[in-house]
């Protein structure tokens, strides 16, 4: 990396995979190196030639030392162009940047992860790694929600992780087609299926802030503490690594000290407008 | 280092700009340009604002010309020596792009020479030591502003006439020159006292070869330091600032500025702390060479928090609040003090004269 901080490296597609109709996954691999290594809930930032970058979490491939994903929906600008991109063609890449999910210290806790649309994605890395580890953690809920069923991407991945040992999923969709197999309703309307032991839970929560506010609510009605609940926030990022203030929240920077957070860290601010 | 003091007669001052030469550097110094002192090239100190003062007030800056000797008996000019080190606008990276589309990204390559900048003050050297924290972070330094900082020689000069939107005092940063120079000047009426902070200075100090300042010039730097600090009107509240800041959000003064602020982002870029900025791509006409550029960014700018394509600070209320709860209080979790060093120029440069120690008073004292 020649020491500096604001250069990327070069990165291929190795595949590319459509997961449902505007969300796509690139696989990719860094130019000239074996490994690339990062923790689950850190995120890259990612360069589309000529045009601009964005911060998009890292998805493990399997085990791959060397491969990673990035699943990427289309809104606007560069990711329009990323969707453009072909096996074979080049992105930048800087990063892993950002405070992963705190593994280790839920380690022998019951686990209960929310998320919805494509806050789904931080959250691969802690289930692959309970796919590898299921005995460190205690009960595990996954509750994940979207619009439409449609917009469900991951199936087999739902699929092996209801599989594991003492693992509840549940699905849900606000607008559920008739063959949808799931719940119809929010995420946060999923709550009233769990009975979990409020002292022993360790909540990690990532999708849009409404979402996650409401999930909160309901958690401290539950009687989890702030302290025994995780949230991954969105801000505006240039830099991914504290420097240009973009995405500063209070007097967090958002990318180098999250994007995941303790909630207790950031309860006096976190969910109130303008801030 | 060596504490002893020195007087450089006022008719010898090129003596030093002409050591400084000799030891090949490129000396900048405040000039009068557009109605304002700015730090620009200077050959000689007959470039230098001689007789000049200046009349800050809120939402003014106004130059006087008197027919006096004085070089430096003036507060400060819009800027101060933030663009030297972080550029308004610079390509930090360009990346090529050959026939087959491999990616090949390379430093942007900038020289940098030896520059002596003349008569900075408390308040830009304050600053400086607060940029330095933010952009040489121990293992995330970034290259650009390192590079231009380990070329700079820094002259300091001790304040003689601050401003009226001055307060220094009250943050602790001036107006006598406490560290951070090479140098260290104090004007008087016949000359200059000077000491050296550094092993670059004192080279430069032993070089000139000046006998010591005598009892009574020392007296005078004294009193002088002396009436610019009792000069000083302005305070800031220290004491419960950053709590209540922080914890105050919906507390109603910040609506009552959001009425006469414009959201201009004036103060964001006078400030000598404020590093915010955002980057964009710029392509060639055959699209083989791709520049990223970087430029001062603001938070006063609407989509400077963008998120999901909407402003998570969406009206104006909420960028002030962001503005200076940043300044006041994420500073001091960020960098350990307070972002602000009292120059006063977003007082002065503020076209509708919105004074920060003002504002904060309020806010403090009615808590709503
Ligand atoms: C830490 C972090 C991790 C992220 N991880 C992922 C990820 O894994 N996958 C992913 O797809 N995205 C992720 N994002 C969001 C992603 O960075 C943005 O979607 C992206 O920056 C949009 O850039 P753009 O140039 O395509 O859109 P822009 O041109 O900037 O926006 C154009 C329009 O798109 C809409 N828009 C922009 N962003 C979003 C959004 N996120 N959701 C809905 N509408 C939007 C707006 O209406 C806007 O007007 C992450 C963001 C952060 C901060
Ligand atoms: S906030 Fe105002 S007075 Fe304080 S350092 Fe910035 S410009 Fe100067
Ligand atoms: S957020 Fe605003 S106050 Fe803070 S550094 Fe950026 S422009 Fe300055
Ligand atoms: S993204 Fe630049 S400071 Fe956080």
């Amino acid at each position: 990396m020649n020491g500096d901080i604001n250069l990327p490296r070069e990165a291929v597609i190795t595949e590319r995979i459509q997961d449902s109709q505007d969300t796509f996954t690139m696989r990719l691999s860094v130019s000239g190196v074996d490994r690339f290594s990062f923790l689950p809930g850190q995120f890259n930032m990612l360069y589309l030639y000529g045009v601009g970058e964005v911060p998009i979490s890292i998805v493990p491939d399997g085990d791959s030392h060397n491969s990673f994903d990035h699943t990427i929906r289309v809104v606007g600008r560069v990711t329009n162009g990323l969707g453009e991109l072909q096996p074979g063609a080049r992105v930048g890449i800087r990063g892993p940047f950002g405070r992963s999910w705190p593994i280790d210290m839920a380690k022998g806790r019951d686990l209960l992860l929310v998320t919805g649309g494509l806050g789904n994605a931080p959250l691969v890395g802690v289930m692959e790694h309970l796919v590898k580890q299921r005995d460190e953690f205690g009960h595990v809920d996954l509750l994940h929600g979207v619009k439409q069923d449609a917009e469900l991407i991951w199936h087999d991945r739902y699929q092996k992780w209801a599989t594991l040992p003492n693992t509840r999923v549940l699905l849900t969709a606000d607008n559920p087609s008739p063959d949808w197999s799931g719940s119809q309703g929010t995420v946060v309307d999923l709550f009233s299926q769990l009975s979990i032991t409020p002292q022993n839970t360790t909540a990690m929560l990532c999708g849009p802030e409404v979402m996650m506010l409401a999930a909160i609510e309901r958690l401290r009605g539950m009687g989890v503490v702030d302290s025994n609940i995780w949230v991954s926030l969105e801000r505006n990022m240039q830099c991914g690594m504290g420097k240009c203030g973009h995405c500063q929240m209070g007097p967090k920077f958002v990318c180098k000290d999250g994007p995941v957070f303790c909630l207790s860290e950031i309860s006096g601010y976190f969910g109130k407008k303008g801030i | 280092m060596n504490q002893e003091q020195k007087f450089l007669p006022r008719h010898d001052l090129d003596r030093l700009l002409q050591q400084l030469k000799e030891e090949s550097y490129n000396c900048l110094g405040p000039v009068v340009r557009d109605g304002a002192i700015q730090y620009l090239p200077i050959t000689d100190s007959s470039d230098l604002p001689a007789g000049v003062e200046l009349d800050q007030v809120p939402a003014a800056y106004q130059l006087e010309f008197t027919d006096g000797d004085r070089l430096f008996n003036w507060s400060n000019g819009p800027q101060a020596l933030k663009p030297l080190l972080f550029r308004p606008r610079e390509n930090i990276w360009q990346v090529q792009r050959d026939s087959s589309g491999n990616l090949a990204f390379s430093q942007a390559d900038e020289s940098v020479e030896p520059t002596a900048v003349i008569g900075v003050r408390a308040c830009d050297l304050a600053a400086l030591e607060l940029q330095d924290r933010h952009f040489l972070v121990p293992g995330a330094e970034d290259p650009h502003y390192k590079k231009r900082r380990d070329s700079l020689l820094l002259i300091g000069v001790d304040c003689s006439q601050p401003s009226d939107t001055c307060f220094c005092v009250s943050t602790g940063d001036g107006p006598d020159l406490r560290s951070g120079f090479d140098l260290a000047m104090t004007e008087l009426e016949d000359g200059f006292v000077l000491r050296a902070g550094t092993k670059r200075g004192q080279k430069i100090l032993d070089a000139l070869n000046l006998s010591a300042a005598t009892e009574t010039q020392l007296q005078q730097v004294a009193i002088q330091s002396e009436q610019a600090t009792a000069r000083q009107r302005r305070l800031l509240p220290d004491a419960g600032v950053q709590k209540l800041l922080l914890q105050r959000p919906e507390h109603p003064h910040w609506q009552n500025v959001a009425e006469r602020c414009t959201a201009c982002g004036s103060c964001t870029s006078v400030c000598p702390t404020c590093f915010c900025f955002s980057e964009h791509s710029e392509t060639n006409l055959d699209a083989s060479v791709s520049q990223q550029v970087r430029e001062w960014s603001s938070c006063f700018i609407p989509n400077h928090s963008n998120s999901h394509g909407h402003p998570v600070r969406a009206d104006i209320a909420s960028r002030y609040r962001q503005w200076l709860t940043h300044k006041l209080a994420g500073w001091q979790e960020q960098f350990g003090r307070s972002g602000c060093v009292g120059c006063g120029r977003c007082i002065s440069w503020c076209p509708v004269g919105i004074d920060i120690t003002q504002e904060v008073n309020k806010l403090v004292e009615d808590t709503g």
